[in-house]
């Protein structure tokens, strides 16, 4: 019942508002950017692509309009007053001694009592949708660790532990857990709304329902040490059909062949590192089960080919400073047999 | 009628090294503030412009990614603790006691041993650039970031001890001007009659008396945990991160109200006297400073909409933060009154005034957005709010304390100040702040989080960064136009009058600078504008409202003697002390102990010192058996 009725109020509000004061908004913002805003999608956290992001998008919206009203009248009001009451040249008399004005004071005093009124009542309607129970009843569980300076993305009914790249159907609501495995770090997709922190010794939840698919930028938005700006992400909003298919590939990962697990664990890439059905069970570091079906690599700073992937065992932290993976000092035939084992695991 | 005044002091700055050093002078010690900060000022505005090159393009390699961490956390640092803070102590302590009729602080040496603690703070803290080891975790310190085991280099160690010592400074000074503003006002000077500048100072010492102990227990348990292996932050061992968060925004809301009253204060001085006309509505611009204070105390967690908090308290830090907007409403209705009907002359430090109102606005409705959590949680950490606190502290800080320069640069250094110089610095500063921060609301919605040194080519960010950094670039030309002018002014020759502006207030009614006794009689108030009333009388007509030609409201010379105190080399060989027991932190335990002895040693010292000793200060005729 409770839920279905927030359901409903987060649908009309969304539809209600969308058309008009979106539109209107991106007419006075959009040209600000001027004709540059082809390749990229600019103003990402005002085109929103979720249910989360929308009724963020719809309070944003009133507060622009209130705060941009305000902003007109009060500095035209200081320009007319600058203007109409400069002193003219050899105007030596004093104007008259005015020390207040008791009911207009009290007039601006609760006036903007009253517009709060108006921002409050929104602020705290989508507080309590965004902080409710997820509109889905069966939601996506998927729990976001935080490392310096990675993402671990574990989706438990799916059995699938991933990095870096989440995956999540469209349409469906994804339900997150986020803590964070060492210091504070704090999830944000610009376009999927606002951010959440992850708290080590703690959980954090967050939701949203994906509304179009495509690939969304990411990045950690607490500074976490040397390689914040570095702990990137994708988001990959996939329809029903390729997020089965990627799930699926997920998890009928094929036996890797038995020389490259053998180069693996020699090189001590296991102490830190995962490959299921392996002995290499670390703990540390990403999973790296299905490494070679991501498209990026090093949270997301690099893509994913071979080039890239020798450049980073190579020496990674000329890829991303401070980078906890050490430089294991391998050999040039032994990083080139290592890219070739780990981009065939998909 | 200020010529007369001159010759017969002698000149209030001379004396050497030592004379500065040993100053328990008022207007001395609010000469040093200045100096210091302005001195800090140049420091941390080169860390933002090497922050604005790194910036400028996506993939840029001017510093790398721990230096640009370092980079920032001084740069906030300074700015606050360095720059902001002490150059509205200057302003506090050459000003107050003008302004309120007093001779000095209630005590001249405590506030001597604020400026020096503070001092040797800051210099503390800049010295880990040359050990090669700046704290790099950001102003803010989040814990566990700060941990030992996530920072294990002296950095948050230089840091922790450097911020704890200056925040000792900050206490001091906070009692002296409580004590001086409530107990040393010139008879008649009711509260009521107190300038709405020395009302904003008061609002802001009660809230460093009470915002610095939070602070102060969140770097000692900071201190413990990385010195003696406590774990009050460190999750592993069942310490929460999040309780720094809240002591520090305990402190950390209240400390921009420590940041922006001061700046109210000024500008609440500055546009009555130059729209020639009282301040409108007085005292609800006193009421609504003290209601934004203790409002202040309660929406700390409004900086955590993010953390995770639950949706009931980021309901009521919501509200709470929404009720500030009221007071602060109130106020910049009532300054545009206060221009409204006047004969404005538009005069530099009127500029920086209403550069002021006009700037901190859009800073205070940026943070109406935030005061929403549900918008917040989108530009929370990302450059909107670089954007929104740059238009509060430099749109409305630095704005403000720019005023206040100008417009008590004649008293202090008793010599004008370009006015074609001063507009230039204005225009540059006005146009250089709105390239360099405006774009940054844009990068904000666009998604760039703050205080990450390097983004990628493909998101779009690198026009408005580059637009950002030309901007900063116009703000550095600005500052530079500021020091030619100031250097010109005081190599000029030209006696600045006592009362240049035609003002309303005490501190115009003596020569400039003022005699080290500051008056020679202690005037007697009847107004909140006393010196306006002496020279124009009590008339409500407006036809006969012309300047009267009447006696000057100081005598030459005082009637009779004027004791002050001596100076003293206790203060500073305390502080020193103290700085010494700080930093011996980080060197061993010898230096702790060592620092803790002269510590004790000169406040003992100091306390068995008369405050009046042989040969100090007197002015006036020889006492005549009368008491004075």
């Amino acid at each position: 019942m409770l839920v279905s009725i927030r359901l409903q109020t987060a649908e009309a509000v969304s539809r209600e508002r969308s058309t008009l004061s979106k539109t209107l908004l991106a007419a006075l913002l959009l040209p600000i950017a001027g004709c540059a805003a082809v390749e990229s999608p600019d103003w990402r956290t005002l085109r929103p692509v979720s249910d989360f992001g929308v009724l963020v998008l719809d309070v944003y919206g009133d507060l622009f309009w209130w705060t941009a009203g305000i902003f007109v009248v009060v500095e035209l009001l200081l320009i007319y007053a600058l203007v109409r009451y400069r002193s003219r040249s050899g105007d030596s008399e004093v104007p008259d001694q005015v020390h207040g004005f008791t009911a207009l004071e009290i007039g601006w005093t609760l006036l903007p009592a009253a517009i709060l009124f108006f921002i409050a009542i929104p602020t705290v309607r989508t507080i309590f949708l965004l902080q409710g129970a997820p509109p889905d009843r069966d939601p996506l569980e998927i729990t976001v660790i935080g490392h310096q300076w990675w993402w671990e993305f574990r989706y438990p009914e799916l059995g699938i532990v991933t990095a870096n790249e989440l995956h999540v159907p469209v349409g469906r609501t994804a339900s997150l857990t986020l803590t964070s495995a060492d210091v504070i770090h704090s999830f944000w997709v610009p376009q999927i709304g606002g951010k959440r922190d992850l708290n080590p010794g703690s959980e954090n939840r967050l939701w949203f329902t994906p509304t179009e698919p495509g690939v969304y930028h990411g990045q950690c938005a607490e500074l976490c040490g040397t390689s914040h700006a570095n702990m990137r992400m994708r988001l990959f909003v996939d329809d029903s059909a390729s997020f089965a298919q990627w799930s699926a590939a997920m998890r009928a990962t094929a036996a890797p062949d038995s020389a490259g697990v053998m180069t693996f664990l020699i090189s001590g890439c296991a102490a830190c590192h995962t490959i299921a059905g392996t002995p290499a069970q670390g703990k540390v570091g990403p999973d790296l089960t299905s490494v070679g079906s991501r498209t990026t690599l090093a949270s997301s700073m690099i893509p994913n080919t071979p080039e890239m992937m020798a450049a980073w065992l190579r020496s990674p932290d000329s890829v991303k400073p401070g980078a906890l993976m050490p430089d294991l000092n391998l050999d040039e035939q032994r990083i080139a047999d290592l890219v070739e084992f780990l981009e065939g695991l998909r | 009628m200020s010529a007369h005044a001159t010759a017969a002091h002698p000149p209030l700055y001379a004396g050497g090294l030592r004379s500065w050093l040993t100053t328990v002078d008022h207007k001395r010690i609010g000469v040093l503030y200045g100096v210091s900060a302005l001195f800090y000022f140049v420091v941390g505005g080169v860390e933002a412009l090497i922050i604005r090159l790194q910036l400028a393009s996506p993939t840029a390699d001017v510093v790398g990614a721990d230096t640009f961490n370092q980079l920032f956390t001084m740069h906030g640092t300074t700015m606050v603790f360095l720059v902001l803070m002490p150059l509205s102590a200057a302003l506090f302590n050459y000003m107050i006691p003008l302004m309120i009729g007093a001779r000095d602080v209630a005590f001249p040496r405590l506030n001597a041993f604020s400026f020096w603690t503070f001092f040797f703070g800051s210099v503390l803290l800049n010295l880990s650039f040359f050990v090669g080891d700046p704290p790099d975790a950001g102003w803010f310190g989040y814990a566990n970031l700060t941990s030992k085991q996530y920072n294990p280099g002296m950095g948050i160690d230089f840091w922790l001890l450097s911020v704890q010592i200056m925040g000792i400074a900050s206490i001091a000074s906070a009692v002296n001007f409580t004590v001086t503003i409530l107990n040393m006002r010139a008879p008649g000077m009711s509260l009521m009659r107190v300038p709405l500048f020395v009302w904003m100072a008061l609002v802001v010492q009660v809230l460093m008396l009470l915002a610095f102990p939070p602070i102060t227990v969140a770097f000692i348990f900071l201190m413990f945990d990385r010195f003696f292996g406590t774990h009050f932050y460190i999750p592993s061992a069942g310490g929460t991160p999040i309780l720094w968060q809240h002591l520090f925004w305990i402190f950390g809301h209240p400390e921009v109200y420590i940041l922006i009253l001061p700046s109210f204060g000024v500008v609440s001085e500055v546009l009555p006297t130059f729209a020639r006309k009282p301040l409108f509505g007085a005292p609800f611009m006193i009421f609504s400073g003290i209601l934004i204070g203790f409002l202040g105390f309660g929406v700390w967690s409004h900086h955590m909409f993010t953390t995770g908090l639950g949706a009931v308290a980021d309901t009521a830090f919501s509200l709470a933060t929404m009720l500030i907007a009221i007071p602060t409403g109130v106020k910049i209705f009532n300054w545009i009154a206060t221009l409204w009907g006047g004969h404005i002359r538009f005069r530099t430090p009127l500029y920086f005034a209403v550069g002021m109102v006009g700037l901190f606005i859009i800073g205070g409705l940026s943070g109406i957005m935030h005061a929403s959590p549900p918008v917040d949680i989108q530009q929370h950490d990302s450059y909107f709010v670089v954007a929104h606190l740059h238009y509060v502290f430099f749109g409305g800080t630095v704005f403000g304390l720019f005023a206040g320069i100008y417009y008590w640069w004649p008293k202090v250094t008793g010599r004008m100040i370009g006015e074609g110089l001063g507009k230039l610095h204005f225009w540059l500063m006005v146009v250089g702040m709105n390239l360099t921060f405006f774009p940054m609301h844009f990068l904000g919605l666009d998604g760039m989080p703050r205080r990450i040194y390097t983004y990628a080519t493909d998101l779009g960010w690198e026009r408005w960064n580059m637009i950002a950094t030309v901007g900063a670039f116009l703000i550095a030309v600005s500052v530079l136009v500021f020091f030619v002018n100031a250097a010109r002014s005081l190599a000029s020759k030209t006696q600045a009058p006592a009362d240049p502006w035609d003002a309303a207030t005490l501190e115009w009614t003596v020569s400039s600078p003022p005699p080290e006794y500051n008056f020679a009689v202690v005037p007697t108030v009847n107004s909140a504008r006393p010196f306006w009333l002496h020279k124009y009388g009590p008339t409500r007509d407006i036809s006969t409202r012309t300047k009267a030609q009447g006696t000057p409201a100081q005598p030459d010379n005082p009637p009779t003697r004027i004791d002050l105190p001596s100076p003293s080399s206790w203060p500073i060989l305390a502080a020193l002390g103290l700085a010494l027991l700080g930093g011996g932190a980080l060197v061993g335990l010898w230096m702790v102990l060592f620092g803790a002895a002269v510590l004790v040693f000169c406040v003992y010292r100091w306390a068995f010192q008369p405050l009046e000793r042989t040969g100090h200060p007197t002015f006036g005729p020889a006492p005549s058996g009368g008491s004075s």
